[in-house]
């Protein structure tokens, strides 16, 4: 769907990390993604992931890395931003009583509404998410009322020093759901079998249509924004 | 509606809209927009003998007023084109449709079109020997005359269908390849392909596509596409189809009064996927407000 939101709420909650509130959005399931035509002379829109949905108001939680989120940072409440809505697969359930939410920087947004979700189906959730410093922390409090919040910081100047694979250790990890950078996801996955991960391509549309995001898989070429962006572990091959 | 009806070589639309091949697949993506069967015709994504993944990923890169792309024609193949995905096409698509056609191997060119002759709802073939993406030839075929007039006659001996030529910007002379293909027998000329470009990440110091080079598309090539278009109206008698950056009615007219019979809007349906929708309502009152009754007096116009 194209839909125009408009801005109910923006904020800066971290390092260079903004927190935006759109309202006027159809139903997104936990996973999906929203790509938003940000202002000024950018040609393609920008894809992010939803961090949380209550009725009609989906937050977004993203870091400014360019000229397009810099755009996008400076966009007023009141303001209406152009959107195309409920893309992607989305995360699936599971069967597992436990599971853990795996995630690092700015993936980790998604897993919030997720791990919302999964509460709702009386799943228990530990969190391990890892960032670079204590600066770029963000959601850790909010994700402490859903669990166990496991947070790791490459210069150990919050919780863990280390990965989130260090935030792991001594775990027993059932099944999980991870998002993050690939270097991430292909140490996880390729320790961990059972679970379903998140995959970040560079878009040209975000709907299925340019096949600029296909990523090989155990079977056959899948489109990152319309088969995914969940894949479950065993359909992934990472290049070498 | 009747005032938007153009004729092709073998077909006939009832207005020129079309989506450009490899921005719309087969339409099944735009179903969840608006209703498809609004279109004159759709150019479907690249069909090759056997299934292509294409390049590795980056394959898209943003640039001011465009995209580059070098996805590498990845496609399903011809012969799950033909029993999996035409058979499902009516059930969204009513109209004929426009099949590109590509290769790397004049071989393989004869061998998709013999596989597609059977499809009825196939209306005519864009032979696709424009492609910058892929290594083994594509546009190799379209920057040498005598390439182009090889290719060409192949596949005109083999089709049941017209042949409308797809030709690549990225050539010294347009006029000299676009003569070939029509005294080889093609029936129109499709143009333009992306031409080629390239970005570099300052950060990571390296090509941002790791194909390196891409085809730059988008409201960026618009000047280059009209010019030729224009170029070649002025010295083929075979109907063009151009496509070129088209984002608004604006465009569409634009490219009609330079000499295309018919447009294809490309990259645009990317960044909006309603925007063929928006601009097939837009048309019939705004060449009205030009004074044009029918949409064919604008073809040339530009000429004098």
């Amino acid at each position: 769907m194209i839909k125009r939101l408009s801005v109910k709420n923006h904020e800066t909650i971290a390092k260079d990390t903004f927190a935006l509130v759109l309202k006027g959005a159809p139903p997104h399931k936990p996973g999906q993604f929203i790509n938003i035509t940000v202002p000024g002379e950018h040609f393609l829109r920008r894809p992010f992931s939803i961090a949380d949905q209550e009725d009609d108001e989906i937050l977004v939680i993203y870091k400014v890395f360019g000229s397009g989120t810099q755009a996008l940072s400076e966009v007023k409440i009141g303001e209406t931003l152009d959107c195309l809505t409920c893309l992607g697969n989305g995360f699936g359930m599971t069967k597992h009583k436990h599971v853990y939410l795996i995630g690092g920087g700015v993936g980790i947004p998604p897993l919030y509404y997720l791990a919302k979700a999964l509460k709702k189906h009386a799943i228990d959730v530990t969190m391990v998410l890892g960032f670079n410093t204590e600066a770029d922390c963000f959601l850790i409090e909010a994700f402490e009322t859903l669990g166990t919040v496991i947070v790791a910081t490459l210069d150990g100047s919050r919780g863990i020093q280390g990965t989130v694979l260090e935030g792991l250790k001594d775990h027993t990890v059932n099944y999980y759901y991870a998002v993050g950078p690939n270097p991430m996801l292909k140490a996880l996955t390729s320790i961990y079998k059972d679970g379903e991960v998140s995959l970040e391509e560079r878009m040209g549309c975000g709907f299925g249509a340019c096949m600029g995001c296909s990523i090989k898989t155990k079977h056959e070429p899948k489109r990152v924004c319309k088969e995914g962006p969940v894949f479950k572990v065993e359909e992934l091959v990472w290049k070498t | 509606m009747e005032n938007l009806k153009v004729t092709l070589p073998g077909m006939v639309l009832q207005n020129p809209i079309m989506p450009a091949s490899g921005t719309f697949g087969f339409g099944f993506d735009f179903v969840d927009y608006y209703d498809i069967n609004i279109l004159g015709s759709i150019m479907t994504k690249a069909i090759t003998q056997h299934p292509r993944y294409g390049n590795a990923v980056p394959r898209i890169a943003e640039v001011t007023s465009g995209m580059l792309n070098a996805i590498g024609l990845q496609n399903l193949g011809v012969e799950e084109a033909v029993n999996a995905i035409f058979p499902r096409l009516p059930s969204i698509y009513r109209h004929k449709v426009i099949a590109n056609v590509s290769g790397s191997t004049v071989e393989e060119y004869v061998a998709v079109i013999k596989a597609l002759n059977k499809v009825d709802q196939i209306g005519a073939y864009e032979i696709n020997i424009s492609c910058p993406n892929i290594k083994e030839g594509g546009m190799a075929f379209s920057v040498d005359e005598t390439m182009a007039s090889y290719v060409t006659k192949a596949c005109k001996a083999v089709s049941e269908k017209p042949i409308y030529v797809k030709l690549s910007p990225n050539v010294t002379d347009i006029v000299k390849i676009a003569k070939a293909v029509e005294a080889a027998g093609a029936d129109a000329i499709t143009l333009i392909n992306t031409l080629l470009g390239m970005r570099i990440d300052v950060k990571t110091r390296k090509p941002v596509l790791n194909n390196i080079y891409g085809g730059l598309s988008g409201p960026a090539i618009k000047p280059v596409a009209l010019k030729m278009v224009y170029q070649v109206y002025r010295n083929v008698s075979i109907p063009i189809i151009g496509m070129g950056g088209i984002m608004t009615k604006e465009d569409v007219v634009e490219f009609m009064m330079a000499g295309a019979s018919a447009v294809a809007i490309g990259t645009g349906n990317l960044v909006d996927p309603m925007i063929c929708h928006t601009i097939v309502h837009e048309l019939e009152s705004y060449i009205s407000s030009l004074g044009f009754e029918k949409i064919e007096a604008l073809v040339g116009v530009a000429h004098g």
